[in-house]
């Protein structure tokens, strides 16, 4: 039970396989990704980027390989925020019950300051007392990512955030990715090509059948990346 | 390691000799007679089960701590041998129970606790055909065998508890046994417990190639 | 953040929510209820009968509701995939199962001394000289059903045919904690009102061996 860390850091992959049954989800990947970097990565659906989210936030186990971060000492383990496609969090209970649970949880201090600041920093303040299952897809999206920031996370995983939200929501996502780049953490996050999200990215990669193809770390330009992959 | 053709000729030509002893050598027991002889592939059959079981649950543990893949194909054919083995059981108490005294079933502590590991395995290798996904199925189920072996030594212990406190004529007892019954089971048992190795050895090996297969098939379709 | 204080939050949690939506005891209750009922109709439900197949039937009735009860535990997490988030919030997994199987053995508990009384008035069976023993035996034989449902509820959850699998697998695995719960109950129920220790002693070994396995291998049953 290592503890948490908040500071921005990275992650390393070394030739990281993962197979479901007879899916090769990941093909012996070689990653890094440094702290503070904000990372787009793109593809097809199924070239692996929620199943690479998924390993590198150590909720899913490679087959092979290994997952290191880079800057943490022994006994340290990253705080890590993760977003996905499902919502993570209780119909059943409310908003601020939601984010008090998982607050509790990972130890934040001051568990309802926390909660309230984050509430209002996601316009949800007024919702406060209500059922998550009575939200629309925005609000559970916003919800989400407050959720992620509970613990001020040094590392964000975001998996296609956008997806499904209102011109407004995906305004207010935009904001909050660029602020959240503009204080250091490392951002993840997958898209589905170029668009207002990934904008704010220092470095972007494409993924396709769980092989990396394009990288702009490795000298392929935004739009390639974006277009395709090849050079 | 023994060839697998040679040591099938030895196990056959145990087990000849076993059968033979069985019928032959040991001498006809008082009260039950000629049918009494299936003790000699009764209990065998019951503590090889057993040791099956026992071997299952090291493939289980194993497969947790490493993740190699032939810990689950260790685990899953000696489950499989180990029920065959209580179908013996099972099937040899009635036959014995029926000419020697006149039921079919007794609620027997060591038949009946023979009968609910028979279900408790074949529990295990039901919810093995109720998962697809190769890793996952190795290790939930090596997570319940786990739990099932864990369970033999209490449901013994109930069971026998059970059965002491509504005592019922007792049936199946080994007792004291005569020098060269002795002998015929122990050697029984031998025999036994080397049919056990063949066969976990060759479900083992069938487990290993279809693992092979679906390689090359992945492979394949990879390309 | 402890294993402990993890654990706390979480089974507030768990009650709060059962709490609000009391689907579990609702249906937990009247399956045994019915169960109760069917049952008496297959045999002479005289005193002296009640008092020696009732104990047994008894707890058919909470195991079998046990089973169904316990198949939502870890399905309903992956609804929205909040095991996830659970996974990442805690410091140790093995709180998530602690806090699941206390909460069933709440549940179950709740359930069992609430059909105790309905039995007793169906079948004319005294019950409250010896109320603290009979939950003492309903607190350790429903630990150990919630100890090995929870667990199996997590295998379940990731198999096919899930609602046959769960009982399929549970029952067998039950029999030590099914044959001395109902013999202490019995015991208990008896003129002499007798408090076995020799079957609670089965009953203790069920739950501390079930319990430190699933200390040591559950987090296994969690990853993907």
């Amino acid at each position: 039970m290592s503890q948490r860390i908040g500071r921005p850091t990275g992650f390393k992959f070394t030739k990281i396989e993962k197979r479901f049954g007879s899916l090769h989800a990941l093909r012996r990947l070689d990653l890094e990704i440094a702290a503070g970097e904000c990372v787009a990565l793109t593809g097809r659906n199924g070239s692996g980027k929620t199943t690479l989210l998924r390993v590198a936030s150590q909720l899913t186990r490679p087959t092979r390989g290994e997952v290191t971060f880079p800057g943490m000492k022994d006994g340290e383990a990253p705080a890590i925020g993760y977003v996905s496609h499902a919502v993570m969090l209780y119909d059943e209970l409310s908003a601020e019950e939601n984010l008090l649970l998982f607050a509790r949880l990972m130890g934040v201090s001051e568990p309802r300051k926390r909660a309230s600041m984050l509430l209002e920093a996601t316009h949800l303040a007024s919702r406060a007392g209500s059922l998550v299952r009575t939200f629309s897809r925005g609000m559970k999206q916003r919800l989400a990512i407050a959720r992620a920031l509970l613990h001020e996370p040094g590392l964000l995983f975001l998996d296609e955030p956008g997806t499904g939200l209102d011109t407004e929501s995906m305004a207010w996502l935009v904001k909050t990715v660029r602020g959240l780049r503009d204080e250091g953490r490392t951002i993840v996050m997958s898209v589905h090509g170029e668009s207002a999200l990934s904008q704010w990215a220092t470095r972007a990669a494409r993924l396709e059948a769980g092989a990396l193809i394009a990288d702009t770390r490795g000298g392929a330009t935004f739009q390639t990346v974006f277009a395709g992959g090849e050079t | 390691m023994i060839k697998t053709g040679v040591y099938t000729f030895l196990v056959c030509a145990l087990m000849g000799v076993a059968a033979y002893a069985a019928f032959y050598v040991a001498p006809t027991e008082a009260t039950m007679g000629l049918v009494q002889r299936i003790f000699y592939l009764h209990v065998p059959s019951g503590m090889t089960s057993l040791l099956a079981f026992l071997i299952s649950f090291v493939g289980s543990v194993s497969y947790i701590l490493t993740r190699k893949p032939k810990w689950d194909w260790v685990a899953v054919s000696s489950a499989e041998v180990g029920i065959a083995f209580c179908t013996v059981v099972l099937l040899t108490g009635p036959i014995w129970a029926k000419p020697a005294w006149g039921v079919w079933w007794a609620w027997d502590a060591r038949l009946t606790a023979t009968l609910v590991l028979w279900l408790l395995y074949v529990a295990f290798l039901i919810l093995r055909t109720m998962m697809e996904d190769t890793d996952r199925r190795a290790l939930v189920s090596a997570f319940f065998g786990i739990f099932a072996f864990l369970d033999v030594p209490l449901v013994y212990g109930s069971i026998w508890w059970w059965r002491t406190q509504h005592p019922q004529p007792v049936i199946f007892s080994s007792g004291a046994l005569d020098p060269t019954m002795r002998r015929v089971f122990n050697l029984c048992w031998l025999s036994a417990t080397c049919l056990m190795a063949l066969l976990i050895r060759q479900r083992y090996e069938l487990e290993e190639s279809r693992e092979e297969l679906r390689a090359l098939e992945q492979e394949l379709e990879a390309r | 953040m402890g294993l402990l204080s993890n654990t706390a939050v979480l089974l507030q949690k768990e009650i709060q929510a059962e709490y609000r939506s009391h689907e579990l005891l609702t249906t937990a209750t009247v399956f045994i209820l019915i169960v109760i009922v069917l049952f008496s109709f297959t045999f002479d439900p005289t005193s002296a009968e009640s008092r020696q197949f009732g104990p047994g039937l008894l707890w058919l009735a909470f195991l079998f509701s046990a089973s169904l009860m316990l198949q939502p535990c870890f399905l309903k997490e992956r609804a929205n995939d909040t095991l996830s988030a659970l996974r990442l919030a805690v410091s140790d997994p093995f709180a998530i199962f602690l806090a699941k199987l206390c909460a069933n053995t709440i549940f179950l508990i709740v359930t069992e001394l609430l059909l105790l009384f309905v039995f007793a008035v169906f079948y004319n069976v005294g019950v409250l000289p010896v109320f603290p023993q009979l939950v003492l035996v309903f607190f350790l034989g429903s630990l150990g059903i919630a100890t090995t449902g929870t667990a199996l509820s997590a295998i379940s959850s990731q198999a096919r045919m899930r609602e046959v699998l769960l009982p399929l697998l549970l029952m067998p695995l039950l029999v030590p904690v099914l044959i001395p719960s109902t013999e202490a109950t019995k015991a208990l129920l008896e003129k002499d009102h007798a408090l076995r220790w020799d079957w609670l002693g089965i009953l203790i070994a069920f739950d501390v061996v079930f319990l430190t396995a699933l200390w040591l291998f559950g987090e296994y049953l969690l990853e993907e």
